[in-house]
């Protein structure tokens, strides 16, 4: 029979680290992170020897000097003589303008037509395969140039308005004029905007119109205070319902805490819709809703979307049937069964992926190179680099912004995702 | 017994794998590939001239129907490639857009650019390129369809302008705006196929870039009667091939290339006579210095003897290589105006071979 005896002494062999489970995956970690540390050793010693042959030297100061370029869509004040870092951030705003528009249109469109694809009906849900499986399987960048094709080669040109007998007229009562270089949409302007009324009159003798931050900002102030009241008085009806089991009618007092202050505060601003006019070369006042915005912002919306309607359906089948019997047992409609029961659950699973179609959407916003919208790519990552010859900083700058905006799309996301998840005690 | 044995080799085979794996992983490559100072080594080294070149620009770099480059500046190409390896076909073309062409050049991706670019102190200086010459002096205009009706450029107040990003025409186009207070609506492109397309389709107003451009670009129009250029000419634009900075001699072979397409219109060399002229001394002894019967000048740029005897063979002297692609018998157009010869009241000049 076998005797206890002690264990043998440990006694730290060399050998072990290769191939002592214990100690294996601490030798293949260190050995792991100094290679990477060489790398970048490599890289950084490779741009330095590299920058040096070329003489050419590694600073941002040419982000303060002039850039010398214009802009055609700016969403702050910009001319040519501000400085690259001005372009850049003109170029940032351009790049989130579009990124945050397609995401809200991806969204709606991708919620739509997966649940369409749902659908009982044979027509709807086979038009809806047809929709994803065409848009997700053609590169994006055909979209774009596609659309972007579309609306040059085959709307009217600002010419074709004029004249007695105009070949092409503006529709919606001559508030909208779609031509081969955007589409021009009537604007909000302020007749007493507390920005004050600098900006030129459109037409001589016409009041000047404003449309500043500062009255914006009143009316979504007004508008927030509104909803915020809103929810009080839903409180107030969710607790008269639960101690006497009567909803109090209440949509009357909604509609007008909504409407009512709103609508003071824009008729204290004095506010008028302008519409556009064809004035020498161009439509001019009106808001300017350039091709390549549109052609980027259509074709991010709808290759997204088709990705984002696969995970919306995916969502929705991953949660069980029985789910939508308990609903239908109970007597709810199916679209209510959707919207309360089968959605919010499904939310936990659609989120996750959904973040990443926000990320692509972001960084797919930079093939606006392909129809020349001026976004940050275009601005810092374009002509700045180019008319400075500061490619590695350039970069380095457009690579951190990108990454920068990533991480807070997700970040936030992340956050709401949080929000939805089951609470698990 | 055999299982066992194979079982041993197996396990033989895991600890060696491993070994290797390690091995290799230790001794990853700590080689440093830095830009290289002698470009004329590494381009003998190749056998070919790596030279930037438009996307495509008719008259200057465009690819005929067989795909062969042809051009004025696809010619200067030919001819620095003659003069080093006497063979003018030794070119590599890489079509470079206004944004990639100086990105492609300062990264060693072609040894020399000749895609119309002006010539200025920045670029020389700060983006670290040496232009080794002109050859060609134009300006910034303006082409609008004739039905407008513009006569001025000062008449372009509010018109959408098509402006090809990265290029000084960008700059002087925001200048001359900014300068006589009116206001325009850039619409930027990339490539000149890409501004034809969108100012034929009527996107933008009026097409802006080099006068010479414009009159290649409408060359290529169906109705070239049609559009008409402005009489502004609102900047200096002196285009030239460039090098990168810092390797003087290789800029050295590609300048002295360029004056002696030059030296050889002066001097009454062309295509047709150089094998004649280069066969035997003449009574000219710029002529024989040129043509490497006379002197060691190819020895002190460290190539043949008959490198510009090469170079002028490989497509002619500088005024053939103009009326061939650009001259006023072509589509094009272009009468010689500043880029006569000095002796004939133009600007081109090139300094003595001797």
């Amino acid at each position: 029979m076998s005797t206890l005896t002690d264990p043998p002494r440990a006694s730290f062999r060399l050998s072990q680290l290769i191939y002592d489970t214990r100690y294996r995956s601490i030798t293949i970690q260190v050995v792991a992170f100094i290679l990477i540390l060489a790398g970048f050793a490599w890289l950084i010693n490779n741009t330095v020897q590299n920058l040096a042959a070329l003489g050419k030297d590694f600073n941002f100061g040419f982000l303060s000097s002039a850039a010398g370029y214009d802009i055609n869509q700016m969403l702050i004040e910009y001319n040519n003589q501000m400085s690259h870092g001005r372009a850049a951030l003109v170029g940032i705003l351009n790049t989130l303008l579009v990124a945050f528009l397609g995401c809200i249109t991806a969204t709606l469109l991708g919620v739509i037509a997966g649940v369409l694809r749902l659908s009982k009906n044979w027509v709807v849900s086979r038009l809806m395969a047809v929709y994803v499986e065409g848009f997700r399987n053609v590169p994006l960048l055909l979209w774009i140039i596609l659309i972007f094709a579309i609306m040059t080669e085959s709307m009217p040109q600002p010419n074709q308005f004029r004249g007695a007998e105009p070949t092409a007229s503006m529709i919606l009562g001559d508030h909208v004029a779609v031509t081969n270089r955007g589409i021009w949409i009537p604007r909000i302007g302020f007749t007493s905007s507390i920005s004050g009324n600098e900006s030129v009159a459109p037409i001589d003798g016409a009041a000047p119109l404003a449309t500043g931050g500062l009255d914006w900002l009143l009316i979504f102030g007004t508008l927030a205070l509104s909803l915020i009241t809103i929810r009080f008085v839903r409180r107030r009806s969710d607790r008269i319902q639960e101690a006497t089991g009567v909803r109090p009618k209440t949509w009357y007092q909604q509609v007008a805490i909504l409407v009512i202050p709103v609508g003071v505060v824009l008729i204290a601003l004095g506010v008028t819709v302008v519409a556009p006019y064809l004035k020498g070369f161009n439509f001019i006042e009106g808001t300017h809703l350039r091709n390549s915005l549109i052609a980027l912002w259509i074709a991010l919306s709808l290759y997204t979307g088709a990705f984002i309607a696969e995970i919306v359906r995916g969502g929705i089948l991953a949660i069980s049937k029985g789910q939508s019997e308990a609903a239908f047992a109970l007597g709810l409609q199916p679209g209510r069964t959707m919207s309360l029961v089968i959605l919010p659950q499904a939310m936990r699973v659609i989120i996750p992926p959904l973040i990443s179609q926000y990320l692509n959407l972001t960084k797919n916003s930079s093939l606006a190179i392909a129809v020349g919208y001026m976004d940050v790519r275009a601005t810092l990552g374009g002509i700045t680099i180019n008319q400075t010859g500061r490619e590695l900083e350039g970069m380095l700058l457009l690579g951190s912004f990108y990454l920068l905006l990533s991480l807070v799309i997700s970040g936030a996301l992340n956050f709401y995702n949080r929000s939805t998840q089951l609470q698990e005690r | 017994m055999a299982v066992s044995e194979s079982e041993m080799e197996t396990q033989e085979e895991v600890k060696m794998n491993k070994t290797v794996f390690f091995g290799g992983l230790a001794i990853a490559g700590l080689a440093a590939g830095v830009a290289s100072a002698a470009t004329l080594d590494d381009v003998k080294a190749r056998g070919s001239l790596n030279c930037g070149v438009t996307t495509g620009l008719v008259g200057f770099a465009a690819p005929d129907a067989n795909g062969v480059w042809a051009g004025f500046d696809v010619d200067m190409c030919r001819a620095v490639a003659a003069a080093i390896f006497g063979d003018p076909t030794a070119v590599e073309f890489v079509p470079t857009t206004g944004q990639t062409r100086f990105t492609a050049l300062a990264s060693g991706e072609i040894d020399l650019l000749a895609r119309n670019t002006t010539w200025t102190f920045s670029r020389d200086t700060d983006l670290k390129f040496d232009f080794v010459g002109v050859n060609y002096y134009d300006g910034q205009g303006f082409m609008v369809p004739k039905a407008l009706g513009v006569t001025s450029a000062k008449d372009l107040d509010g018109a959408t302008i098509c402006i090809q990003t990265g290029t000084t025409t960008e700059l002087n186009l925001a200048d001359f705006f900014r300068t006589n207070n009116i206001s325009y609506e850039p619409v930027p492109i990339e490539t000149n196929a890409e501004a034809q397309q969108q100012y034929l389709a009527g996107a933008c107003d009026v097409f802006t870039t080099d006068a010479s451009g414009l009159a290649a670009t409408r060359a290529t129009f169906e109705v070239p009667g049609d559009h008409v250029l402005l009489p502004e000419i609102i900047s200096k634009e002196p285009l030239g091939p460039l090098v990168r900075h810092g390797d003087n001699e290789w800029g050295d072979i590609a300048m002295w290339t360029l004056n002696a397409l030059v030296a050889a219109e002066e001097l009454g060399v062309t295509s047709t006579n150089v094998a004649e002229l280069g066969a035997a001394a003449t009574d000219n002894p710029e002529v024989n210095r040129l043509l490497g019967t006379e002197g060691e000048l190819g020895a002190m740029i460290g190539l043949s003897a008959d490198w510009a005897k090469n170079a002028i063979a490989a497509g002619g002297n500088y005024g053939e290589l103009f009326e061939r692609n650009i001259g006023e018998n072509t589509p094009i157009g272009l009468a010689r105006g500043l880029n006569a010869m000095w002796t004939e009241g133009g600007l081109v000049y090139s300094p003595p071979f001797r």
